[in-house]
């Protein structure tokens, strides 16, 4: 096979053709700033809120409660920031999860360092916040919960609707980042009772650069961007409008594909856990086996590091990503492999592999195959694997 | 990210394996790290390193200034094979990302690591050899699943 083979969905996908054609006239034709009085102007505002009215949609929220960002990150510094200073008269303690992605971890960092106090909660082996802990945390003074919809590594979905109900019981905020579930899984707000939430258009088919806050009507939180008036005065800034215009797209085409999306990529991954698991033996799954994204894979092989196996991958035309150090650019594996009790040298074996639709079974049988040779090629070159079958002998099934 | 040497090396590793009856044996690092270097010495009568070999479990970097590293020591004295620093081995493969340069250094250990067995073994001192770090042990208990 000489064409590359992408399964690294959950980093970023390729931007859909929807999408692109979109946003084109809005380069060099319609550029205009939607600020302006003019048409030009009016026309870049009109593709705006048109956009905003597709997404709006695709969650069940109202168009005035969507505030567009630069993207996820941004969405998850503005929730966490704006609304632990909005809220810290009334308390400065903030929940959260052990495996939230950095933009929500770094920012908690941040605000422990401004004085505001974090409780870090754990989660199971399969990556679940436990609802019931998490109401146990919950202090006099706590103002504010952040638990991630679904995982970036390990897939796990969270159960988003019982903590919600639990943050609204208690009166207190609750945002999910929602970047990778949102066009992935059906995320509708008159399921899962959330304050605010984050996503992100490169994740499901629309550019870089641009996500949304979601910010239920209501909520009193501060502006993040100060300036002009855009996004109702909350987030200044000229409109990123080819951006917009593409994540509109991206959105619509997301919704109208998702249930047989879902249907396709379930297929796939369970047919590419089932081969890795049985076909290759000292390896395990992370992450939940059913709570899970449609299109998230993350298995750990003992006695083999990640960077090498994804180099291998790569010279294959294979794209994939994984939780070792060597991949996160520190010492320390995964945070989220390390927080469902894998031991660190497992950790450092661990290998993403993330759908979409345009994968094909051809694509998975030669990755599945390929991945047996390199995990063989790395096995015989370990000190670790060859320690183990010294003590244990040749032949045993992990 | 890596220079084509180092490329050519991690793909094609020379001096993989193990050595019967190795003359010394050294292995640093530890899996919590994620990087784990062994390294087998086969020295004849005279200090000449016959053969090396050497098993990696690490990234693509940890393997190529392995595999480096064996070749480097191989035809050599112990007195030469001291010589061979981390420098010299990242010099050899055209140089290593900063994040890197500690794989370099874990190879030079690791070839340190096997004198060492080789000079406890013939009670012999190795000018300038210190005793290896005892820092793999983390390694050693592997869970199984």
């Amino acid at each position: 096979m000489n064409k590359t083979i992408y399964l690294d969905n959950a980093a970023t996908t390729r931007t859909a053709k929807e999408a692109v054609d979109a946003m084109l006239p809005f380069f060099s034709e319609s550029y205009g700033n939607a600020s302006s009085i003019y048409k030009l102007g009016a026309d870049s505002k009109r593709a705006v809120n048109e956009a905003r009215e597709i997404i709006a949609r695709s969650i069940g929220a109202s168009p005035q409660e969507i505030y567009f960002t630069a993207g996820g990150s941004e969405a998850d510094n503005w929730a966490l920031i704006a609304a632990a200073e909005a809220c810290e008269t009334k308390g400065k303690h903030i929940i959260t999860s052990k495996i939230e992605h950095h933009a929500v971890l770094h920012t908690c960092d941040y605000l422990e360092k401004r004085g505001f106090s974090v409780t870090y909660l754990d989660v199971d082996e399969n990556g679940l916040v436990r609802p019931d802990e998490l109401e146990a945390a919950i202090r006099h003074d706590t103002i504010l919960i952040s638990i991630m919809f679904a995982n970036n590594e390990i897939g796990t979905l969270q159960p988003i609707k019982e903590i919600g109900e639990i943050a609204r019981r208690r009166g207190i905020l609750f945002h999910t980042d929602a970047v990778q579930a949102y066009g992935h899984v059906p995320v509708s707000l008159s399921e899962y009772p959330v304050d605010m939430l984050s996503a992100s258009g490169h994740k499901i088919g629309g550019p870089k650069g641009i996500g949304f806050l979601y910010i239920r009507q209501g909520v009193k939180i501060r502006s993040f961007i100060h300036g002009g008036q855009q996004e109702r005065g909350r987030r200044a800034g000229t409109e990123n409008v080819p951006g917009i215009v593409g994540f509109g797209a991206a959105a619509g085409k997301a919704m109208d594909t998702l249930s047989e999306r879902v249907e396709k990529e379930t297929g796939m991954r369970d047919y590419l856990i089932r081969r890795i698991t049985q076909e290759i033996p000292y390896c395990r799954l992370n992450g939940d086996r059913v709570k899970r994204l449609p299109n998230n894979v993350n298995v750990s092989f003992q006695f083999i590091e990640g960077e090498s196996l994804l180099i291998m991958l790569d010279m294959k035309g294979i794209c994939a990503s994984s939780g070792s150090a060597c991949t996160s650019g520190s010492l320390d594996p995964s945070h989220v492999l390390l927080a469902i009790g894998l031991p660190h040298e497992i950790a450092h074996g661990s290998l993403r592999l993330t759908l979409s639709e345009e994968n094909t079974t051809e694509e998975l049988d030669y990755v599945v195959e390929t991945i047996k040779e390199i995990t063989d090629k790395l096995r015989r070159m370990s000190p670790l694997y060859e320690d183990f079958i010294k003590k244990n002998g040749e032949n045993r099934q992990g | 990210m890596y220079s084509e040497k180092v490329m050519d090396h991690f793909n094609n590793p020379r001096n993989v394996g193990e050595i019967d009856n190795a003359s010394g044996v050294g292995t640093v690092g530890n899996a919590k790290c994620g990087d784990i270097m062994r390294i087998y010495l086969d020295i004849d009568e005279n200090h000449v390193i016959r053969d090396c070999k050497f098993k990696t479990f690490g990234c693509g970097a940890a393997v190529a200034t392995s595999s480096m590293a064996t070749e480097l020591v191989k035809g050599k004295t112990i007195e030469e094979a001291m010589k061979v620093t981390n420098r010299a081995v990242m010099e050899a493969l055209d140089g290593l990302p900063p994040v890197k340069v500690h794989c370099s250094l874990l190879a030079e250990e690791a070839i340190h690591a096997a004198l060492w067995d080789y000079a406890q073994k013939n009670h012999i001192v190795i000018d300038g050899l210190r005793e290896p770090k005892e820092d793999i042990h983390e390694g050693e208990e592997q869970e199984e699943y």
